[in-house]
């Protein structure tokens, strides 16, 4: 029976191979599509331009913070009141941080692009941020402030991988050329240190701060689907209207049972709802097409 | 099970999934399948039958993340870059060359098979660095490397020594996340990349691609190192460590006049004879092993007529049990012995045994320790328990001995990632003559074992030899070396006076119509 399922499934997948390689002619138009939405454009006035607001919410216990042994790095160690934890789950007054939200489904054309890159800071041996959200041909710059031995190495599914060395205070700077929510990040000298990068080919994501909340701005008026992610608590989906010149709010709403059965992807795109229904769920995701044109 | 299909769906979706239509029909496809499989899988994936007996896993080809390039990190590598892995193989792990097999055709069509596995040779161009040329080593040169090992700060996982036995070694984790170790510097000759000074050094560059070891090429270009403290490096990193040893089958156990030592780190060591024992895993018994911890041993002997020394030295990560390293432990007990439970991890000590056949043995016994029939004389360490003479029946089957022979001696030391143990026993078991372990003058057949506790190894499971020799050998006499002269003066002495008498006959006027 198990045999079965997974032939099934492995014919299922070496067709949906076949398919994509017999229609390839797509790429070009995904690639002049990430043009628009690349890192160098300027910000496009969007008309009537609204913005999506919201925050997770977070019932019952939220786990014990992991403690982190820093003894090996005095240094680092001391750059923490107490002693330092994981920053896996992170709950203040009910509201969950370190979500990576983003639109999912509805984005049409370009929109405003961030100017300059995405931080990420070695600090104290630990990631700042912790999650952090980029657009696809946005730099990442990786800021050693230990003054240590750090390495960076991202292993993410649909982009190239990298490994560098920070041996001292510097600094590196990477891309990211192919969606994907999320691509873990860690330190092999320092086993405790990781974090997640969100790689998306528009401007609309956030991640939730200390109090839960997060903002998207300059949403042209529509209706969107927006995701959730959480390293722990997996995702999650709604619909949204944004009005012209509005404000739509969403609230999201984790539980700490959620834990027990959370399916938290890598690797872009899947289909929240139907990962546990279908193998083939993430076919019928747009953002497949759009990522099908490859690194480039 | 859903989530994996359904990532695995998405993967392909997403370019990197094999090219079945390219795969069918290719030159490479034959010779693949045929030789390649088995480890790496028809699929590529790396999880082929044998696979499951590996540490570190093979190579998963649809990820098209190779450790050894020329190129950036992250990028996909040459087609002369996998020719050269196929050529030469890895040193270190089960990967074997290939060049003296296969045709160069065949390797040729290998090269261009693999890359179908992965969609990035077809939307990806290789990152090639530029290395420039080796300059010649000089005192500075590795000095500027001695000093560069520590600011990039490779003892971190190399350990000082270079033995692999950093304080971040316990946690390394591969791509998909088996443990995996820092190389250990003082054996070269299984860097898997290669063991020359230009090879060290474009690792440096590159990185090991699905390892811990990151590239070094953003520091270089930031200035915080130059391209010479670099070279310098790299001559250092391979200074740490000499060429492979020569194995030689008998070990020659000289023989002092002064007393033996009575520790491993007594500097009497220090100008003994090394000899260097190839350990393998213990694969014939079961349970078997196939990830073993130590490489080899290196074994010095000294005698002084009534007693036997022998120091082995060996570099193990970890004085075991080490609480840094029962993450490791575990990992490993459940990737190599699934079902094991923890009993087979036993007490997580390190451990060495040497055995020889008894002083009444006709023949050489079976080389695991001996058998029911033939048993051996086995000295065992255990680096909680100390040394004890046992007599062993097979692999884990250890008699003790009547105390009056239990007259093994053992001393050990733990410095940064190496072992070293004596061991010392008289030659003579109890007070009879006739009764010698190790009788002078001949070579008594000698096998070892050795166990790292944190490796998950115990009973069966560790890294073994074959037999080797241990020979008592004694100060040649002056006469040795005198009596070859004295023979030499003798013979030219004589021969002199051979043509004396013969010139004298030629010039007497009798002698000479005779001689006409």
């Amino acid at each position: 029976m198990l045999n079965l399922t997974r032939n099934t499934r492995t014919l299922a997948v070496l067709f949906t191979c076949t398919a994509l390689a017999a229609c390839g002619g797509g790429d070009e138009a995904a690639d002049a599509g990430a043009d628009d939405t690349g890192a160098d454009a300027q910000p496009q006035v969007v008309a009537d331009a609204g913005s999506i607001t919201g925050s997770i919410d977070f019932t019952g216990t939220p786990p014990t913070p992991e403690p982190i042994d820093m003894s090996a790095e005095p240094d680092c160690a001391a750059k923490h009141d107490g002693t330092p934890t994981q920053r896996a789950v992170v709950v203040n007054n009910g509201k969950l941080a370190n979500v990576f939200v983003r639109i999912s489904q509805g984005v049409q054309g370009g929109g405003g692009a961030p100017s300059g890159s995405a931080a990420v800071d070695q600090d104290g041996c630990v990631y700042d941020p912790h999650v952090v959200g980029v657009q696809t041909g946005q730099e990442v710059e990786f800021q050693n402030s230990d003054g240590l031995l750090h390495n960076i190495k991202a292993s993410p599914a649909n982009n190239r991988p990298f490994n560098i060395s920070q041996p001292t205070t510097m600094t590196s700077r990477q891309t990211f050329n192919s969606p994907e929510v999320m691509i873990p990040v860690v330190c092999d000298v320092h086993g405790w240190m990781n974090m997640y990068i969100g790689v998306v080919d528009h401007p609309y994501f956030d991640t939730s701060g200390q109090d839960g909340s997060f903002t998207i701005a300059n949403v042209a008026p529509g209706t969107y689907t927006v995701e959730t992610w959480h390293e722990v608590y997996g995702v999650q989906s709604q619909q949204v209207t944004v009005e012209p010149n509005g404000t739509a709010e969403l609230t999201f709403a984790y539980d700490a049972g959620m834990a027990a059965t959370a399916v938290v992807p890598l690797g872009d795109p899947i289909d929240p709802h139907g990962v546990h229904a279908s193998p083939g769920a993430g076919v019928s995701h747009p953002a497949a097409h759009a990522t099908a044109a490859g690194s480039r | 099970m859903g989530r994996v299909a359904g990532m695995a769906t998405v993967a392909c979706l997403l370019g990197v999934g094999p090219l079945v239509a390219q795969q069918e029909g290719h030159p490479g496809k034959p010779v693949y399948d045929r030789w390649c499989a088995g480890c790496h899988g028809v699929d590529g994936q790396g999880q082929g039958p044998a696979a499951a007996y590996m540490l570190p896993r093979p190579r998963d080809f649809t990820q098209a993340l190779y450790q050894i390039r020329t190129t950036a990190s992250g990028s996909i590598p040459t087609d002369a870059d996998i020719r050269k892995i196929i050529d030469e193989g890895m040193p270190g792990t089960a990967m074997p060359g290939w060049e003296e097999a296969l045709s160069s055709a065949e390797r040729d069509a290998l090269v261009d098979y693999l890359k179908t596995f992965s969609r990035y040779f077809e939307t990806d161009e290789p990152r090639v660095l530029e290395f420039g040329g080796a300059p010649g080593v000089s005192d500075e040169l590795l000095e500027a490397g001695r000093e560069a090992y520590q600011t990039l700060e490779c003892f971190k996982c190399h350990g000082q020594a270079g033995r692999g036995d950093g304080a971040s070694a316990p946690t390394q984790a591969d791509a998909d996340d088996f443990p995996v170790r820092p190389a250990d510097l003082t054996q070269p000759w299984l860097f898997s990349g290669g063991a020359s000074v230009e090879e060290i050094y474009r690792r440096f560059l590159t990185g090991l691609d699905g390892t811990p070891m990151p590239s070094y090429a953003d520091v270089l270009e930031a200035g915080v190192v130059t391209e010479e403290q670099l070279w310098g490096l790299a001559h250092y990193v391979r200074a740490l460590g000499g060429d492979a040893p020569r194995v030689r089958e008998v070990v020659a156990a000289a023989r002092v006049e002064d007393v033996l030592p009575t520790a491993a780190d007594d500097a009497a060591w220090e100008d003994a004879e090394r000899f260097w024992i190839p350990l393998a895993g213990q694969i014939i018994e079961e349970p078997r092993w196939f990830a073993p911890a130590v490489t080899g041993v290196w074994v010095q002997a000294l005698h002084d007529g009534r007693e036997l020394a022998l120091r082995v030295s060996w570099n193990d990560r970890s004085e075991s049990p080490d609480p840094e390293w029962a993450g490791w432990r575990d990992q490993v007990n459940a990737i190599m012995a699934p079902g094991a439970g923890e009993q087979a991890g036993g007490e997580a000590s390190d451990g060495m045994a040497v055995w020889f056949p008894p002083p009444d043995a006709r023949d050489r016994p079976y080389f695991l320790m001996g058998s029911e029939r033939a048993p051996v004389r086995v000295w065992h360490w255990d680096s909680r328990s100390g040394a004890v003479e046992r007599l062993g029946r097979g692999l884990g089957n250890l008699e003790s001995l009547p105390a009056d022979e239990g007259a093994l001696q053992g001393q050990a030391e733990f410095d940064q990632g190496r072992w070293s143990v004596l061991l010392r026993r008289p030659l003579l078991d109890g007070d009879s003559a006739a009764a010698t372990l190790i009788p002078a003058g001949q070579p008594v057949p000698m096998a070892f074992m050795v166990w790292d506790g944190d490796n998950a190894e115990a009973g069966t499971r560790g890294a073994v030899s074959s037999w080797y020799y241990v020979q008592l050998t004694e100060p040649t006499p002056p006469t040795v070396y005198a009596l070859p002269v004295l023979a030499v003066l003798l013979t030219a002495a004589l021969g002199l006076l051979v043509v004396r008498r013969a010139q004298r006959r030629v010039r007497t006027p009798a002698a000479a119509p005779a001689a006409a």
